[in-house]
C-alpha cells in the first residue's frame, strides 16, 4: 500500500493535479463551505488521481451554503454533483454562538441541526445527489474550563450535542453520510490539525497536513458509496496474530493473552473479530504445517480468533502468491477487496509486485503499533450495513462444504438435484431495501448495467409508477445463502426493460439465472407483455454476464437484448420456487 | 549584518523548495524576486510555499512574518534569524 494512499502528503497530492485523468471515470463533487475550501478541493482531486478517479470539482464562492442550496438557479444545481460536500467550520459555529444570548446558547445546537436538515431536505427535494456533511471538531474554548461539561449553555456541551444529534441525522437521511473529522481530529490533536497562521491570513480552518488527511477521508466515503470497499482480510500467523513461531517456539510459548507482548496481539484479534461480525470475511494464509497452525485457534484459551471466524484457512509451504489466488478463487471476489497483513516485509513485497491490486499495510515494526497503525488508516469504510453481513463468514464456510459435496457426485444434474434448491421470489419491501441498495452497490461482476442505488433510490423506486421490482433469495441443503439476487424492471409500453439485474457471484452456475428469467416471462405473460428487453453496459469487471442475455436466448437488436414472451419456453432448472 | 555565505546558502536550498513546490526546474530565486516575477507563485502557492520551508527548516513563520515579507531575501534572513535563535 503506497503511503500516499495511507498517510497522504499534500504536496504530493498537488502534483498529482497536473498529471492525467483522462483514462479515469468522473465523479462530480459540489464543495459548499463556510470557510477557505481552495487547498481542499486541489488536495481531494490529487487524492482522487491515486485511486483512478477523476474527482470534476465544483466549489462554490466562500461563504455561499445557504445562497447555493435554496437559490434552485445557482451553480450547484447547474452542476448536477454526485455528491456535494457541505462544510461548517467549529470556528464560523464558535463566532455565531458568542453573538447568541444566553436563552439561544441554550438551544444552539438544536438550531444548527435544524439548519442542517432543511439543507438536507432542501438538495433532497431538488437533486438525487449524495450528501457528504461534515461533524465538528470539539473545540473546548476555555470560557468555563472543565466546568463546561456541567453548563447546558457552553460551546463544549453544544458542539458535542451536535456532534451526536448528526449522528441521528444521518440514520434518518440514507443519502447523508458524515465527515468523521472530530475523530480525525482526535487521531492527530488540534495542534496539528489547525495552522493558526493560515487561518488567520487565508480563513483556512485546516493544517495543510490535516487538508491531506481530510481529502482521504473524504474520498475513502465516495469509494465506498461506489462499492469500492475491502471484503476480505488475510492473515499471516507468526508474530502477525500472536508473538513468536508456532512451529518453533510450541504452543505454550507463543505471546498471546497475558504472555510476553501478548496483550497487543489479543487486541488486534479482538478487532479483528469485531470486522468478522460486521461481514469482513476472514482468511488464514500461512507458512506452516496446517495442523501446527490450527492447534492454537483450536485449543489456546487465550486465542480470541477461533476456527469458526475463518472462511478460508490455508497453511502451508507454498508461495503466498499462489496461496493468495487460491483464496481469491474460492471467494470469488476482486483482488481489490482483498487486505493482506504480514509482519513480514519480504512477503508484503512479494505480494504487491505479484498481485499488485491486493491492498498490503505496511505493519509498523512493533508489534503494540499494529492496531493503532490498522484503525487509524481507515481501509474499513462501508457506505451500508445489514444483517447479512454478520452471516457473510457463515455463507463462505458453507460454500467450502458444497465444494467437497459436490466432489462427491458423478454429474452435475445428480448434484443440483441432490442439493434441494429452494428460492423465495418477493417485490422489494423495507426489509429488503438495505440489502437491494448494497448489492447494487457492491456487486461488481453479475451486474448488467452497474446503476448503483441507495437505499433511499431502492425505496423511492417501490413507490415509483411503472416499476417492478424481485427480490429472490437462496436456500439448499448446506444452508441459506439469503437474498442473492435482485431486479428492477421499467415497464415501457408494451414491454419491460431491466433497469437492473444484479446477482451475488457466490449463487453462479446453479441455475439461479435461468429461474429468474422463467420468473419474469411468468409475471409478463400475466400482464400480458411481449417484450421483455435487456441490455449490457460493460465495465471492466462485468465480463461474466457479457453473453447473460444470449444464453438466455434474448435476440440482439441494436445492442439491446430482446426476448419475446409469447414463445418461450421455460428453461429447466433445479430451484423451487416458493412465496 | 548577516553572513552573505549563510544567507547564500539557505538561498540556494529555498529555491531548491520552490523549484520543487511549483514544479518549475527553470526556476532561480535572488534577493529582489518576489510572486510577482513568478507566475505559479500565487497564494496558494505561497502557503504551499511556506508551509514547505517551514519542514525543511524545521521553523514556525508567525502570521505577521508571512504576511511581511517583501522578497525572497528578507525570507530567506527571517529563515536565518530563527535558525540563530
Amino acid at each position: 500500500m503506497k503511503t500516499i494512499l495511507s498517510n497522504p502528503d499534500f504536496l504530493a497530492l498537488k502534483k498529482n493535479l497536473k498529471k492525467d485523468f483522462s483514462t479515469f471515470s468522473t465523479y462530480k463533487l459540489a464543495i459548499l463551505g463556510d470557510s477557505s475550501t481552495q487547498l481542499l478541493n486541489s488536495a481531494i482531486r490529487g487524492y482522487g488521481y491515486e485511486v483512478g478517479l477523476n474527482i470534476e470539482i465544483y466549489e462554490s464562492d466562500y461563504g455561499q451554503i445557504n445562497q447555493e442550496v435554496y437559490n434552485t438557479s445557482s451553480g450547484l444545481y447547474g452542476f448536477k454533483p454526485d455528491c456535494i460536500l457541505i462544510f461548517h467550520s467549529t470556528q464560523k459555529l464558535l463566532s455565531q454562538f458568542y453573538k447568541s444570548n444566553e436563552t439561544e446558547k441554550d438551544r444552539f445546537g438544536e438550531n444548527h441541526i435544524n439548519t442542517i436538515s432543511s439543507l438536507f431536505d432542501k438538495i433532497k427535494s431538488e437533486l438525487n445527489a449524495k450528501i457528504i456533511y461534515f461533524n465538528f471538531i470539539e473545540i473546548n474554548d476555555g470560557v468555563f474550563g472543565n466546568y463546561s461539561n456541567k453548563i447546558s449553555s457552553s460551546f463544549t456541551f453544544q458542539i458535542r450535542k451536535i456532534n451526536f444529534e448528526l449522528m441521528k441525522l444521518a440514520i434518518i437521511h440514507k443519502n447523508v453520510f458524515i465527515n468523521d473529522i472530530c475523530s480525525l481530529n482526535n487521531q492527530e490533536g488540534l495542534k496539528l490539525s489547525h495552522d493558526p497562521k493560515l487561518y488567520v491570513n487565508g480563513d483556512f480552518v485546516f493544517s495543510l497536513d490535516f487538508t491531506a488527511k481530510v481529502a482521504k477521508n473524504i474520498v475513502d466515503i465516495i469509494l465506498s458509496i461506489a462499492g469500492k470497499i475491502k471484503k476480505c482480510l488475510i492473515l499471516d500467523l507468526d508474530n502477525t496474530m500472536w508473538g513468536g513461531i508456532i512451529g518453533d517456539d510450541g504452543m505454550e510459548n507463543i505471546q498471546i493473552g497475558d504472555l510476553g507482548i501478548g496483550k497487543a496481539f489479543s487486541e488486534l484479534q479482538a478487532w479483528i473479530k469485531q470486522l468478522k461480525q460486521r461481514g469482513i470475511i476472514l482468511a488464514v494464509c500461512s507458512k506452516n504445517t496446517e495442523s501446527i497452525a490450527k492447534e492454537p485457534f483450536e485449543k489456546h484459551p487465550d486465542m480470541v480468533l477461533k476456527l469458526d471466524d475463518i472462511s478460508i484457512f490455508v497453511a502451508n509451504w507454498e508461495s503466498k502468491v499462489d496461496n493468495i489466488r487460491y483464496i481469491q478463487s474460492v471467494l470469488n471476489i476482486g483482488f481489490d477487496s482483498m487486505v493482506f497483513l504480514d509482519d513480514n516485509p519480504f512477503e508484503r513485497e512479494l505480494i504487491k509486485k505479484e498481485i499488485p491490486s491486493v491492498v498490503v499495510p505496511d505493519l509498523p515494526e512493533d508489534p503494540s503499533r499494529y492496531l493503532n497503525f490498522l484503525r487509524g488508516i481507515n481501509l474499513f469504510e462501508t457506505a451500508s450495513f445489514s444483517e447479512e453481513d454478520a452471516e457473510r463468514t457463515r455463507q463462505y464456510q458453507e460454500e467450502a462444504k458444497r465444494t467437497v459435496f459436490k466432489e462427491s457426485h458423478k454429474s452435475e444434474e445428480d448434484y443440483y438435484i441432490s442439493l434441494d434448491m429452494t428460492s423465495e421470489v418477493k417485490l422489494f419491501d423495507k426489509f429488503s431495501t438495505p440489502r437491494v441498495a448494497q448489492l447494487t452497490q457492491r456487486s461488481n461482476q453479475f451486474n448488467v448495467r452497474t446503476v448503483r442505488y441507495n437505499e433511499q433510490d431502492i425505496t423511492n423506486i417501490i413507490s415509483a409508477p411503472g416499476y417492478m421490482t424481485f427480490s429472490f433469495d437462496l436456500k439448499d441443503r448446506f444452508g441459506d445463502h439469503g437474498l442473492i439476487a435482485a431486479l428492477i424492471l421499467k415497464q415501457q409500453q408494451n414491454a419491460l426493460f431491466i433497469d437492473t439485474w444484479v446477482m451475488s457471484c457466490r449463487v453462479l452456475k446453479r441455475g439461479m439465472e435461468q429461474f429468474i428469467i422463467n420468473e419474469i416471462v411468468k409475471v409478463a405473460q400475466s400482464k400480458n407483455i411481449k417484450t421483455i428487453i435487456g441490455e449490457y453496459l460493460p465495465t471492466p469487471k462485468n465480463v461474466i454476464v457479457k453473453d447473460l442475455y444470449s444464453s438466455l436466448n434474448f435476440h440482439n437488436n441494436n445492442n439491446l437484448w430482446v426476448l419475446d414472451t409469447t414463445d418461450f419456453t421455460p428453461f429447466k432448472t433445479y430451484i423451487n420456487a416458493t412465496n | 549584518m548577516l553572513q552573505t555565505n549563510q544567507l547564500n546558502e539557505v538561498m540556494e536550498t529555498v529555491n531548491g523548495i520552490f523549484i520543487d513546490v511549483l514544479e518549475d526546474d527553470g526556476i532561480v530565486v535572488k534577493y529582489e524576486t518576489t510572486a510577482a516575477d513568478i507566475a505559479e507563485w500565487d497564494s496558494l502557492n505561497h502557503i504551499a510555499l511556506v508551509v514547505a520551508i517551514e519542514k525543511k527548516f524545521g521553523i514556525q513563520f508567525t502570521a505577521k512574518e508571512i504576511q511581511d515579507f517583501k522578497n525572497v531575501g528578507e525570507m530567506c534572513e527571517g529563515i536565518i534569524l530563527k535558525l540563530q535563535k
